[in-house]
């Protein structure tokens, strides 16, 4: 009997009973579907998370309060101690000192109800310096930022998001308009660009006010010099790392601390923001994979049960069979092709189906799905593997039947 | 393995055994070698059916030696043994007790490929039933053995239609088992029998089902095939059918009660 033959052979079994053969593809087919899409959808997530940091500039260093050293672990909770100030960003300002690094964006947030005219909007308000445009690469939609001279002389003077502008205005054209926070009248003298979201925050709903005009009118106390984040720009790409030693060694000789594992701040650059983002969505990628391949597995399970219903119900034509010189490899082939095309039927219709769902999923859910070739290639291998180990049991089962016995049974 | 012969129903010029098993390669496990020795042998054979507990002795060591080209008729009442016999005799079931020696080689000593080679090349089975495939056409459960014995699909389909034209569906190819007559589907199980040019039929009530006209029509294949060479077993509840065969064994109880050569 030759392959052709077998194939024949299982072929017509298989469409002979084409309902119950295509609930079993169903089987594999969903298994191999859900594999495809949760692989896209956590490889596409993976992109997306690294391109929004990537828009943040390539040679940004941020410089964050609290200390995360490996060896004493977390210290402080991510913002929670003021350990940072204006002082350590004026410092790092310092061509001198700190040579290598172009620009520095202290930020204080601080979540403020604004109103103008009868219209709230709660938001967060931004204290910065002149240098944030450049350093955070934003650009104006209209009017201009603050000026030195106006940070200098605290003025107030407040930037909007786009969002912001349209919640408070209902328009973006609010160059000159007045806008109340914390009882005090800020003049808006510019609208920011828009930027979209990172992973954490909406870009186009702010408020950005002076460092100086923060401090002393909309914070006020104790943590008033207080900033939450610094943002830092290395001159080029090629002196992040000069940067980085200069800020280290610099707030490690303000803060009196000796040691780099006992600072009390962090400075983390975008590539490590990068790789411990796509660590955390790598492993949600795994996790999610493993769930699908559950299902792949059921799939499989039941592509055993058909078989096995399918030797018994086939017992009489396997004891014919073998009655008239079938040698039991060539039963086994026959129910072991029969499993194989179930589960490659599975398997390619699985992966059309995984393929034209990620095609078509991103518009709908926002997220990226990336198809992998390689993702679709292993599940259709993955699909045939399946229908035959899962079909060496029932095939085994069919050839070891005497053939008097199979001839007997009912 | 056979060489099929040109036309497997032309007469054969005499004497024709010889010519046949010239024709016929020699299986390591076929006696060619030993022309003069039986084809068939059970020795001592015995056959004890064990369901759970219950125990049942339908084969009592009977002894049997059929040589190639004999013509043998089994009878017997119903439940006396003569299915079991044939089932060995097919190396479709194996025995509890004794030998069966086919072709002088102990079967007992074949492996399960070996044995299914047997059974393709050397044995054309009629089961008492039809033992057809309904989901298949006529045609195609008759090339059955051939499938299992490589030969090429052209050559399948012609040495099928052929086999089916013999026993006179020549026109019935296409149909199911379940769109023929009780007696077609026998005659389609008889072509199957036949189309692997076996050196033994073994029929098991092979004109049980067919009328008078069916039953000559089958029977005088018989002949023909036994006039070429073959040798054939069949098992029948008739006397007159019986009569066609040169000898006939007589079974009971499992024991084998007459062997005589048929005077008529
Ligand atoms: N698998 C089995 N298990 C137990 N007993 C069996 C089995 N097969 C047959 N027998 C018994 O063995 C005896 C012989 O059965 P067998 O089929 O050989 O009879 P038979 O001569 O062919 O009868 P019939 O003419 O009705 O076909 C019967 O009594 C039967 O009940
Ligand atoms: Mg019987």
């Amino acid at each position: 009997m030759t392959w052709m033959e077998s194939f024949r052979t299982s072929w017509s079994a298989v469409y002979s009973h084409a309902l119950r053969s295509m609930l079993t593809i169903l089987g594999i087919l969903i298994g191999i579907a859900a594999v495809i899409l949760t692989v896209g959808l956590g490889l596409g997530t993976q992109l997306d998370v690294s391109a929004q940091i990537s828009s943040l500039g390539s040679n940004l260093l941020i410089v964050a309060p609290g200390s995360s050293t490996s060896t004493t672990g977390t210290r402080g909770g991510f913002g929670t101690s003021a350990t940072l100030t204006i002082k350590d960003a004026e410092a790092l300002s310092s061509t001198v000192n700190a040579p290598d690094i172009s620009g520095v964006a202290p930020e204080s947030t601080t979540s403020l109800s604004l109103t103008a005219n009868d219209t709230n909007w709660t938001t967060t308000v931004t204290g910065t310096t002149t240098a944030w445009t450049s350093v955070r690469q934003r650009t104006l939609a209209r009017g201009s930022f603050f000026t030195q001279a106006q940070a200098d002389a605290s003025a107030a003077v407040v930037v909007l998001g786009s969002e912001t502008a349209d919640e408070l205005f209902g328009t973006q054209n609010v160059v000159g308009q007045s806008v109340v926070i914390s009882d005090k009248t800020f003049q808006v003298v510019g609208v920011l660009a828009t930027a979209g979201s990172d992973s954490s925050s909406n870009l186009d709903d702010v408020a950005i006010v002076p460092f100086s005009t923060a401090a002393t009118a909309l914070v006020g106390g104790t943590s008033s010099n207080a900033v939450s984040t610094i943002y830092l720009q290395a001159a080029s790409d090629t002196q992040l790392s000069a940067a980085y030693q200069e800020a280290d060694a610099l707030l490690l000789n303000l803060h009196s601390i000796s040691s780099t594992d006992d600072a009390d701040f962090t400075i983390s650059s975008q590539d490590a923001l990068v790789s411990t983002a796509t660590a955390v969505y790598q492993t949600l990628t795994i996790l999610l994979t493993g769930v699908a391949g559950l299902s792949l597995l059921v799939g499989g399970i039941g592509v055993m049960n058909i078989m096995l219903v399918s030797v018994s119900e086939r017992t009489r034509e396997i004891g014919l069979r073998k009655a008239l010189g079938a040698p039991p490899w060539a039963i086994r082939r026959q129910f072991l092709i029969e499993a194989a095309i179930l589960g490659l039927s599975g398997g390619i219709l699985g992966a059309v189906i995984g393929v034209v769902a990620a095609l078509t999923l991103p518009a709908v859910i926002g997220s990226s799905i990336v198809v992998s070739p390689l993702a679709v290639g292993l599940s259709i291998g993955v699909a045939i593997a399946i229908g035959i180990v899962f079909g060496v049991y029932p095939a085994t089962r069919a050839a070891k039947l005497a053939p008097i016995d199979a001839l007997r049974s009912e | 393995m056979v060489e099929p012969l040109a036309n497997p129903f032309a007469p054969l010029p005499a004497p024709q055994a010889a010519v046949l098993s010239a024709a016929l390669p020699a299986h390591p496990w076929v006696l060619e070698a030993d022309a003069a020795g039986p084809v068939i042998e059970l020795i001592d054979a015995g056959k004890t059916y064990r369901s759970g507990t219950i125990e049942f002795e339908a084969l009592k060591g009977i002894n049997l030696a059929i040589h190639e080209g004999e013509y043998v008729a089994i009878m017997g009442p119903s439940g006396s043994g003569k299915s079991t016999i044939m089932n060995i005799l097919g190396c479709l079931d194996t025995l509890t007790r004794g030998q069966y020696r086919l072709g002088g080689t102990d079967v007992e000593e074949l492996d399960e490929i070996e044995l299914a080679s047997v059974r393709n090349q050397q044995i054309g089975f009629v089961f008492q039933g039809f033992n057809l495939l309904s989901s298949l056409p006529a045609w195609r459960n008759v090339e059955l053995p051939l499938v299992y014995g490589h030969v090429p699909r052209e050559e399948r389909r012609k040495r099928a239609s052929r086999a089916l034209e013999r026993v006179g569906l020549g026109d019935r190819l296409d149909n199911k088992p379940g769109e023929m007559s009780g007696g077609q589907q026998q005659r389609v199980a008889v072509a199957r029998a036949l189309v692997g040019e076996p050196t033994m039929i073994l029929a098991d009530e092979p004109t049980g089902n067919l009328d008078s006209v069916s039953t000559r029509d089958v029977l005088t294949l018989f002949d023909e095939l036994n006039a070429l060479g073959r040798t054939i077993v069949l098992i029948t509840h008739e006397l007159e059918v019986a009569q066609r065969a040169r000898r006939i064994v007589w079974v009971k109880d499992g024991a084998i009660i007459r062997d005589e050569v048929n005077a008529a």
